[in-house]
C-alpha cells in the first residue's frame, strides 16, 4: 500500500510538472507576449519598442529558464539600469525598495504568483477570493447531484428491465445529452424570464411577489446565497453531471443484483427492501465512488460555462476572463489550480477504490 | 401587411417546410424495416424502440443538413429591416417575393433564426462525425499495440494519454484555440501528426492482410497511399495541388483541439478491450499459425472489439457535438457570422430573459441531436448484447 501510494504520488508530480510546462509554453508564446507588451505599454508602439519592453521585463530569455524562474527553482532575473539602480523579477514581485533585500528565488514555490493585468491585483488574492465562491457553488452542486444520481441509479438498477428502470434510464440519458449551456438557456427562458415561461403566469395568478420565479443572474449570490439566486446555476451543473453517475450506479447495481449472495438472501426469505439496503447497496457503491471523484474535475467545464452564463464571479469566470484578456500570470495560476484539483481527485479516487475494495486491498 | 402567425400556424408551416426531411425519413425507415433481417446489427436496431427513436432523431438532423438549401426560408446571413428580435411567426415588412414570415423569429441582428438553425446542423455535422472518426483511428492505432504488446510502449503511451486526460478540457480549449495560436506552427504540426494516423492505419491494415499476395497488396496499399497522402497534404498543410481538400486555419484549429481531447479516451477503451481479447483462444490459434502481430491486432482482435467500439463511436459523436457547442459558446475558433449552434446560443444569451427564442432554438436542436445519438448508442448496445 505504501509503495503504491509513493508510486502514484511520484507519477502525479511528474504529470504536474509536464502539464505546467505545457501551459507555460502555450501562454508564453511570442505572439501572446507581443499582445501583452501592447496592452501594457500602449497599443500603438512599434516592433522595436515591443522588443525593448520585453527585454526590460525579462521576457526575452530562454523559455526553460523562465519556466524555472516562474516555478522558483532558478534565480529571478536582475538588471542594472544605466542610472545605476538595479531592478529584477524578485525585486518587483516582493515590492521592496532595497534591491539587496529582495530574495534571489521568487516563483510558485516561494509563494510569488505574480500580478493580474486584468484585475490589477496580486494573483494569489484574486484566485483565493474566486476559489471560495466556486467552492460554495461546487458544494451545493455535489449536495444536490450525488444523492439524486445515486437514488436514480439504485432505483433503476435494482429491478433490471422494469418500467421504473426504463423511465429512469431514459431520464439519465437525456440528462447526459443536455450540456450546461443548453439546460442553462432552457432554465432561464422557462423560469427566469419576465416575459415568457412560467414567471409571468405565476405573477398573474399572484403566486409570487417578484417579477420572476428564479433569478437568471447569480451575482447577488456573492453577498448572500438564497434559493432564489442560486438554484438555477446549481441545477444546471448538477443535471449534466448526474446522468453519468446514475448510469454507472445502475450498471454496478444490476451487476450486484445478479450475484449469488443476493439470491441466497432472497431464498432465505429476506425482504426485497432489506436486500437492497443491507446487502446490495454497499457493494454497488464502490464503482460510483471513483466516478464521483473523477467527476469533480469534469465539473470544472460546467463551472466555467455556468459562471459565465449566470455572471457569477467565481474561479471559472476568472479563468474565462484571464483567457479572454490575455492575462498570462492569472491564467497560469488558474491552470495550476485546475491541474492540481484534477490530479488530487484522481489520487483520492485511486486510493479510495483500493481502500473500499477488499479484493484489491489484500492482494 | 399580414398578421403574425399563431403557434399552430407556425408548427404546421415548419412541418411543411421540413418536407424533404420527412420524405427522407419515411423512405429510410420503410426500406430498413422491410429488409431488417438481412442488415446485421443495423437491422436489429429496428427491433428496439429506443434505438429507433434515437436513429430517427439523428437522421432527422442528417437529412436537415443534407437538404438545408431546400429547407431554409431565408439566407442565414442576410439581415432584414424591422426584424430585429422579432417574435416567432412575425411577417416580413417587405418579402420581395421570398418567404413571408420569420417562422422562429429573428435574432439580435435581424437574421432568420429558423434558417440559421438548419444551416447550423450542416456546420455541426460536417465536423463532429469526421472528428470522431479521426479520434477513433488514432485511438485504435495506438491502443491496439499498447494493449497487445504491452511493456515500455504501453507505459509510455498510457502516461501520455493520462497527461492529456488530466488537462481540464476547457483550459485546453482556451489555450489551444486562440487567434495567437493559429498564427504559430502548433496547429499545423499537431494536424501533421494527427492526420498521418489514418493513412498509416489503412496502410498497415491492408498490408497485414494482403502481404502474401503482392499484386493485390500493391494495388490496395498504393491506392490508399495516393488518396490518403493527397488528402493529407491538403488537410494538414493546405498544400493540395488540385485544391480539393482544404481547411481554413480556424476550422483546422478547432478540429485539432477536438481530436486531441477525444483520442486519449478512445485509446484507453481500445487498450482495455485489447488486453481482454488477447487472452482468447482464437488469438492463440493465430499466434500458433505464425501470423504477424499487426495481422492479429487488426484482423483478429479489432473485429471482435467492434460492438463496444460502435456504441462508443455514437456517444463520441454526441460528445464532440457538445464540445463544438462549448467552443462556439465561448466564441473560440469560429467565424464571426457562423450559424453553428454554439455561437448562436452565445449571441442569443445576452437578451435571453427578454427574447429567448434566438438562443432556445439552437439549444433545443443541439440537445435533440445529442439525445438521438445517445439513444442510438443505447439501442445498439442492447441489441449487440443479445447475440
Amino acid at each position: 500500500m505504501v509503495s503504491f501510494l509513493l508510486r502514484r504520488i511520484g507519477v502525479m508530480l511528474v504529470t504536474a510538472l509536464c502539464l505546467t510546462f505545457i501551459v507555460f509554453y502555450l501562454t508564453n508564446l511570442p505572439a501572446k507576449l507581443d499582445t501583452l507588451a501592447k496592452t501594457q505599454a500602449g497599443s500603438r508602439i512599434s516592433d522595436a519598442e515591443v522588443a525593448s519592453w520585453l527585454e526590460r521585463n525579462g521576457y526575452n530569455r530562454p523559455m526553460l529558464l523562465r519556466y524555472g524562474e516562474w516555478l522558483g527553482v532558478a534565480p529571478g532575473w536582475t538588471r542594472e539600469d544605466p542610472d545605476g539602480s538595479t531592478t529584477g523579477r524578485c525585486h518587483r514581485l516582493a515590492g521592496v525598495t532595497d534591491p539587496a533585500a529582495a530574495p534571489t528565488h521568487c516563483g510558485l514555490f516561494q509563494g510569488y504568483w505574480g500580478n493580474s493585468t486584468r484585475f490589477r491585483a496580486p494573483v494569489s488574492d484574486v484566485i483565493g477570493a474566486r476559489l471560495g465562491a466556486t467552492g460554495l457553488l461546487m458544494m451545493w452542486v455535489l449536495i444536490v447531484m450525488v444523492p439524486m444520481a445515486l437514488i436514480v441509479g439504485v432505483l433503476a438498477g435494482m429491478r433490471e428491465g422494469s418500467r421504473t428502470d426504463r423511465t429512469l434510464s431514459t431520464f439519465a440519458i437525456a440528462s447526459t445529452a443536455t450540456p450546461e449551456y443548453v439546460s442553462g438557456v432552457v432554465f432561464i427562458a422557462l423560469l427566469a424570464s419576465s416575459t415568457i415561461g412560467l414567471s409571468p403566469l405565476l405573477v398573474s395568478w399572484g403566486w409570487i411577489d417578484g417579477p420572476v420565479l428564479f433569478q437568471g443572474n447569480a451575482r447577488s449570490a456573492l453577498e448572500k446565497i438564497t434559493f432564489w439566486n442560486f438554484a438555477l446555476p446549481v441545477m444546471t451543473i448538477a443535471l449534466y453531471g448526474m446522468g453519468y453517475i446514475a448510469r454507472i450506479t445502475r450498471a454496478s447495481m444490476t451487476e450486484v443484483m445478479t450475484q449469488q449472495y443476493i439470491r441466497t438472501a432472497r431464498l432465505k426469505g429476506v425482504s426485497f427492501a432489506n436486500i437492497v439496503l443491507r446487502h446490495a447497496l454497499r457493494n454497488a457503491l464502490i464503482a460510483p465512488f471513483t466516478v464521483i471523484m473523477l467527476q469533480i474535475p469534469w465539473l470544472l467545464n460546467g463551472v466555467v460555462i455556468v459562471e459565465v452564463l449566470f455572471s457569477y464571479p467565481g474561479f471559472g469566470w476568472t479563468l474565462f476572463e484571464a483567457a479572454a484578456n490575455n492575462d498570462i500570470e492569472l491564467l497560469l495560476a488558474a491552470s495550476v489550480v485546475a491541474v492540481l484539483v484534477v490530479l488530487v481527485t484522481q489520487l483520492i479516487s485511486d486510493i479510495g477504490y483500493v481502500w473500499l475494495n477488499p479484493r484489491i486491498r489484500i492482494s | 401587411m399580414t398578421d403574425p402567425l399563431g403557434w399552430l400556424d407556425i408548427l404546421s408551416r415548419l412541418f411543411i417546410q421540413l418536407w424533404p426531411v420527412w420524405a427522407g425519413l419515411i423512405v429510410m425507415f420503410t426500406v430498413s424495416i422491410t429488409y431488417k433481417r438481412r442488415l446485421g446489427l443495423y437491422g436489429k436496431l429496428f427491433d428496439s424502440v429506443v434505438g429507433m427513436i434515437g436513429f430517427a432523431l439523428v437522421m432527422f438532423w442528417v437529412f436537415a443538413a443534407l437538404f438545408a438549401d431546400m429547407i431554409i426560408t431565408h439566407d442565414p446571413l442576410a439581415q432584414f429591416s424591422g426584424m430585429r428580435n422579432a417574435a416567432p411567426g412575425t411577417p416580413l415588412r417587405d418579402p420581395a417575393g421570398g418567404y413571408e414570415f420569420f417562422l422562429l423569429g429573428g435574432d439580435a441582428l435581424a437574421r432568420d433564426v429558423f434558417s440559421r438553425m438548419v444551416m447550423g446542423a450542416r456546420e455541426v455535422l460536417r465536423i463532429a462525425p469526421f472528428a470522431a472518426m479521426i479520434s477513433f483511428m488514432i485511438g485504435i492505432s495506438l491502443g491496439l499495440p499498447a494493449g497487445y504488446i504491452g511493456g515500455k510502449l504501453d507505459t509510455g503511451l498510457t502516461f501520455v494519454a493520462n497527461l492529456v486526460l488530466a488537462f481540464p478540457v476547457i483550459l485546453l480549449f482556451f489555450l489551444l484555440v486562440a487567434p495567437e495560436i493559429q498564427n504559430t506552427a502548433i496547429p499545423r504540426v499537431m494536424a501533421g501528426i494527427l492526420f498521418l494516423m489514418p493513412v498509416l492505419f489503412f496502410t498497415v491494415l491492408l498490408n497485414a492482410r494482403f502481404f502474401t499476395q503482392p499484386m493485390k497488396r500493391n494495388l490496395y496499399v498504393g491506392a490508399v497511399l495516393v488518396v490518403g497522402l493527397w488528402a493529407y497534404t491538403g488537410l494538414a498543410f493546405n498544400a493540395d495541388p488540385l485544391g480539393v481538400w482544404g481547411m481554413s486555419p480556424n476550422l483546422l484549429n478547432v478540429f485539432v483541439a477536438v481530436v486531441f481531447v477525444n483520442a486519449p479516451t478512445v485509446f484507453r477503451i481500445v487498450r482495455g478491450i485489447t488486453m481482454d481479447i488477447k487472452t482468447r483462444d482464437y488469438v492463440a490459434a493465430a499466434q500458433t499459425r505464425g501470423e504477424g502481430p499487426w495481422y492479429i491486432m487488426l484482423w483478429e482482435i479489432l473485429p471482435n472489439a467492434r460492438g463496444p467500439l460502435i456504441v462508443d463511436f455514437c456517444l463520441r459523436i454526441g460528445y464532440t457535438t457538445i464540445l463544438l457547442g462549448t467552443l462556439g459558446f465561448f466564441g473560440l475558433g469560429v467565424a464571426p457570422e457562423s450559424p453553428d449552434w454554439g455561437s448562436t446560443i452565445n449571441q442569443g444569451r445576452r437578451l435571453l430573459t427578454v427574447y429567448p427564442h434566438a438562443a432556445l432554438a439552437p439549444a433545443l436542436a443541439l440537445m435533440s441531436l445529442v439525445l438521438g445519438l445517445n439513444l442510438l448508442a443505447d439501442g445498439l448496445r442492447e441489441e449487440s448484447l443479445k447475440d
